[in-house]
């Protein structure tokens, strides 16, 4: 390398990616390694069974965490699961977790949760770290300054096998927010508003990172919920620049480093920023004061806008063709018609994009003196048994339960449906999830996505309605 | 796994004209619940495809005798743009396999779906926004027309119009995917060389 090379200003990106290439492949992808995977009991098993056929063992155990959430009932954790495929899966990664001496968090241990709000509240998640998991929301570790993406089962086993992946090296987009949020804007408010003008697919084949004020202003939380969705609009992942939020978050938990470790990994967190000059392949622009409470009205994350506009007509939108309509048919909307005052008959508060501590907060700030609607049915899904316990330390729990809403235990839920929490064909959930796909949230199940404040305000009206009026 | 190479391939195609085909529609969620790799194809397009007693929804295109009445089987699949976005799950690749389909063309693929079918042995054909619709007017005029997919020379062609596309695939997947290879194979022989870089990690 030339002494003007090591000059050249470098993206946050860069530095992290190029520390990781064990090899370039010539004409191919890189030989990327892996500091930190994270399995669960859905995309596993099979990987753990090619290890076995090709008479493998795992390389590197004390580098992958196991925890079991896709699956796992919300209520009564304590009894068997009664769905005997889903036992079957969480006894599967007991079983291959002890017998490749991988950590294991399975369903009842203290710190089981989701697997991305897990890693992060125990320190495993660092700055400059790249990290895998067969679930496309491990971008949402990216809040950290880390490179963190989903991955195949193929490349699961690849993972156990290896501790390494190949990977071509993915364009780079920065998306910077200027200004300050206003009340009741939340991140995710700011994460939807991005992917409505970016599109579904407006960031594939890119990796991206947020910059600007609206994300140093953030708190670590917001910035996972926005980093979770970079997948919802196409991109590998998301980061964010470690800094003084990110240091404070982690200093003490239990994975972090300590002592001399810790001074030694902060000298080279604190270089891990985009130099002044680096060039990306692609930037976006927005200000803070153009965006308002979000929430969508179509069948992909793209469908979505301010929560005070009417459903675009097919003409002004990017993809306006026969899927547009078909879209609009399966939610029961027609162009043109008003957001506020839909019918809501469900309320999904948690998964790894809003069930921390911060959300729930949120949600209580809104439906506090207030009761729940008689008819909505409500799921407050903590992500983790530390959320759980932060809720009930903090009085949350209390006042949820006098608003007549109840808590249940940790997992994805609603927010994928493979467990038995599904909204049933054809009612209409406001949730605070990331995926508002056809059946997401149970065959025939109609998905609002919006933020914790919006939901709350569903909840208690009965129908979808602007929470800056309840503020 | 174990996947038959790919060299030429000639057939006719399935054709599916929406844009932003989901992983969640490919294989629903409930579906996952497997720990082995088998019968994905049965469920493929899973409620597109039936109703849920379990009928065939006779609007839906792998009900459509025209496309599917045929044996053996079409190896294509062609659909419209952002096919396989959202959810990782390598399942939606096992189902588009296991079904029977070797090759799925799109204007635009979404990055995990697209890797994760090649590591699976199906090969995602890119083309121009113009060289799909030409290709979906192809399959309108004759529901049988042919294509035929040249992973040597990269191409995808129309036999009824002989109108061509060339597509991309990097060397290293191309050079798997003709030789059945895989990754793990290639990874597996650097150990010591990962190894040595795992002592140097900070983490
Ligand atoms: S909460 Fe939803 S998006 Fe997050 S890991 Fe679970 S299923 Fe995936």
């Amino acid at each position: 390398m030339t002494q003007s090379q090591q000059t050249a200003p470098n993206t946050l990106f860069d530095k992290v990616w190029d520390a990781h290439v064990v090899r370039s492949v010539a004409g191919g992808p890189d030989v990327f390694f892996i500091d930190r995977h994270f399995i669960h009991e859905v995309t596993s098993p099979v990987a753990f069974l090619g290890l076995e056929t090709r008479g493998v063992g795992v390389l590197f155990p004390e580098r992958t965490f196991a925890t079991a959430d896709h699956n796992t009932p919300t209520i009564n954790q304590h009894l068997p699961v009664s769905d005997a495929l889903s036992a079957n899966q969480l006894d599967a990664l007991e079983r291959n977790s002890k017998k490749h001496s991988i950590s294991h968090w399975g369903l009842g241990h203290h710190k089981n949760g989701i697997v991305h709000v897990v890693g992060p509240e125990n320190g495993i998640t660092q700055p400059g770290m790249t990290i895998v998991c067969g679930d496309s929301h491990t971008s949402t570790h990216g809040a950290f300054g880390a490179i963190a993406f989903g991955i195949g089962t193929s490349e699961v086993e690849m993972v156990l096998a290896s501790q390494c992946i190949m990977q071509p090296k993915p364009k780079k987009m920065r998306i910077t927010i200027d200004g300050t949020l206003q009340k009741g804007v939340l991140a995710k408010d700011a994460i939807l508003y991005v992917i409505a003008q970016i599109s579904a697919s407006g960031a594939t084949g890119y990796f991206v990172e947020y910059a600007g004020e609206v994300f140093e202003n953030m708190s670590m939380e917001g910035r996972m919920t926005v980093c979770n969705m970079s997948i919802e609009m196409g991109a590998r992942g998301g980061m964010i620049a470690p800094d003084e939020t990110t240091f404070a978050y982690l200093e003490g938990r239990e994975y972090s480093p300590k002592g001399q470790a810790w001074d030694k990994a902060l000298q080279y967190w604190k270089t891990l920023k985009t130099d002044q000059g680096a060039v990306f392949d692609l930037e976006y622009h927005y200000h803070a004061a153009d965006i308002e409470p979000q929430i969508t009205y179509g069948t992909n994350p793209g469908m979505g806008t301010g929560i005070s506009k009417h459903i675009p007509n097919a003409s002004d939108v990017l993809d306006g063709g026969a899927s547009y309509a078909k879209s609009l048919n399966y939610m029961g909307f027609a162009e043109n018609d008003q957001i506020i005052g839909k019918a809501v008959d469900f309320v999904f508060l948690g998964s790894c994009t809003n069930g921390r501590i911060e959300d729930f907060r949120a949600f209580a700030s809104i439906v506090k003196g207030r009761k729940k609607a008689a008819h909505v049915t409500a799921w407050l899904v903590p992500g983790s048994h530390i959320v759980e316990e932060q809720i009930k330390a903090e009085g949350i729990l209390d006042v949820l339960t006098e608003s007549g809403f109840a808590l249940r235990q940790p997992g994805c839920s609603a927010c994928l449906a493979m467990n038995d929490d599904k909204v049933p064909a054809g009612k209409y959930a406001v949730s605070t999830s990331n995926r508002n796909f056809e059946g997401r949230q149970g065959p025939g199940a109609r998905t609002l996505l919006a933020s914790p404040l919006v939901a709350a305000a569903a909840a208690v009206m009965g129908v979808v309605t602007d929470p800056r009026e309840l503020m | 796994m174990a996947y038959d190479k790919f060299n030429i391939l000639t057939s006719a195609a399935v054709p599916l004209p929406l844009e932003n085909v989901d992983t969640d529609q490919i294989i629903p969620a409930r579906f996952l619940k497997a720990t082995e790799r088998k019968n994905f194809g049965d469920n493929l397009f899973r409620d597109w495809r039936y109703h849920p007693d379990g009928t065939p929804k006779t609007d839906f295109v792998l009900n459509n005798p025209l496309y599917t009445a045929q044996t053996p089987p079409r190896k294509i699949l062609v659909g419209g743009r952002n096919f396989g976005s959202g959810s990782s799950r390598e399942h939606a690749a096992w189902a588009v396999y296991d079904y029977g389909f070797r090759c799925v063309v799109s204007s635009f693929f979404a990055d995990i779906f697209k890797n994760n079918s090649i590591n699976v042995g199906i090969l995602p054909v890119q083309v121009s926004a113009g060289f799909l619709d030409q290709i979906f007017e192809a399959i309108h005029a004759d529901p049988d027309a042919a294509l035929e997919v040249s992973l040597p020379d990269q191409t995808i062609t129309i036999l009824a119009t002989g109108a061509q596309e060339k597509f991309d695939i990097n060397v290293y997947k191309k050079d798997n995917l003709t030789n059945g290879y895989d990754d793990i194979d290639y990874l597996r022989a650097m150990k010591a060389e990962i190894g040595a870089f795992a002592e140097r990690s900070l983490y």
